[in-house]
């Protein structure tokens, strides 16, 4: 079965980070992937409202940001009830066990440690709706 | 000097003042005993004052020291804080280096084969606009029509290769990220040294301070390490707890947690 059939091209897709150069990294990267519905914050205080209000189907964001980190900004999805099963793939430099740890219990639906490739990238996207996709069924 | 030792100066001034009025008089009426003894006294009276003022000042450098050994965030630093923003930097310096070079040899493998797609696509158009116009023979076609697939071919095959040397240059822009977040964490370092440099001027200067003040960038880092993050790890510092070596490792616990 084709992979690609799990994944929704035209998905809204919100990029969370505080550096500006790794959100057009990662926005590049979803556009050679084929999504080109993408919006860009760079920190939790700002993606949370656009979220709140933006029917947005998939959060890509870092952990370490000014204002608020990715963690919390994980933690206050799954807390509103119209955003929780927002997937959410968390795309860090934080590499300590217990960070990748926590942010599992905390309901993350991937996670990526920097430097990371486009590849890895392509795997976890296709991974993570895969499993939305069994869950549903 | 401070209003209280000032005042300490005039009664002091006061008192010798009327100590030596009194030896004058003492003197004029010939009173060579009571004279002596006076001026015993006014030699003893200073000599107090000097002590007094000794101890006070050996008191002050005591607590000043003490204030400066109890300051263990001053001590951490250079033990452990500043060795490790010399490895940061470090780090900076290698990945700042290594994005350069990704950068370049993709730039290297790209011109060479764009300058080769133009100058065979140049030669191409020449020979279509004489067939265009013509003035081509049979024979003459059918060697460019056999180029003109082998040209589509390669271009095809080169455009890819273009697109994987774009990608790279792509990728190897993440070094800002990741070099970004390790300047900040070193930034925040050399301004809670300032403060604490600051907070030990005071301490062993003018008093002024209590060695409890003067470095407010504690709690925060302590914060920060709890939930804000403290970006890339660096290898030969600090850092070195229990990290993930890399992506597979990241999989490899999130699989045994049952992901």
């Amino acid at each position: 079965m084709n992979r690609e059939a799990f994944v929704n091209k035209n998905m809204k897709i919100l990029i969370v980070d505080d550096f500006s150069t790794m959100r057009r990294i990662i926005k590049n990267l979803l556009r050679d992937l084929g999504y080109n519905n993408t919006a860009e914050a760079d920190d939790g205080n700002t993606a949370l409202p656009m979220l709140q209000n933006g029917n947005y189907d998939f959060l890509v964001t870092d952990w370490n940001m000014p204002g608020m980190p990715g963690i919390d900004l994980l933690r206050a999805v799954r807390a509103d009830p119209r955003i929780k099963d927002l997937p959410v793939l968390m795309v860090t430099a934080e590499a300590k066990r217990e960070q990748i740890i926590e942010a599992a219990q905390a309901g993350v639906n991937g996670y990526i440690v920097k430097p990371f490739t486009a590849e890895t990238l392509r795997e976890k996207i296709d991974k993570i709706f895969e499993r939305l996709e069994q869950q549903q069924a | 000097m401070n209003p209280s030792d000032e005042d300490t100066a005039a009664i002091f001034k006061e008192e010798q003042l009327a100590r030596a009025r009194e030896l004058v008089q003492l003197m004029e009426s010939g009173d060579e005993a009571g004279a002596g003894r006076l001026i015993e006294e006014l030699g003893q009276t200073h000599e107090s004052v000097l002590f007094s003022q000794l101890g006070k000042l050996t008191r002050d450098l005591h607590e000043a020291l003490n204030a400066f050994r109890s300051d263990t965030r001053l001590a951490e630093l250079t033990r452990q804080d500043i060795p490790d923003a010399k490895e940061r930097l470090n780090y900076v310096v290698t990945m700042t280096e290594q994005s350069a070079h990704r950068t370049l040899n993709a730039v290297e493998e790209s011109l060479p084969l764009s300058e080769s797609l133009a100058q065979r696509a140049g030669h191409l158009r020449a020979e279509w606009s004489r067939f265009r116009q013509r003035e081509m023979s049979l024979d003459e076609f059918r060697e460019v029509s056999a180029h003109l697939g082998r040209f589509l071919e390669d271009t095809e095959r080169d455009a890819e290769k273009l697109r994987q040397a774009l990608s790279e240059v792509l990728m190897a822009q993440d070094f800002q990220d990741l070099t970004g977040q390790v300047i900040r964490r070193v930034i925040t370092l050399v301004q809670d040294l300032e403060d604490n440099l600051v907070g030990l001027v005071r301490v062993s200067g003018q008093r002024l301070a209590k060695p409890e003040e003067g470095h407010p960038e504690t709690a925060d880092r302590d914060g920060e390490k709890d939930n804000r993050g403290t970006g890339p790890s660096v290898s030969g510092t600090s850092d070195q707890g229990d990290v993930v070596s890399g992506q597979d490792d990241v999989d490899e616990l999130l699989s045994s947690l049952g992901f």
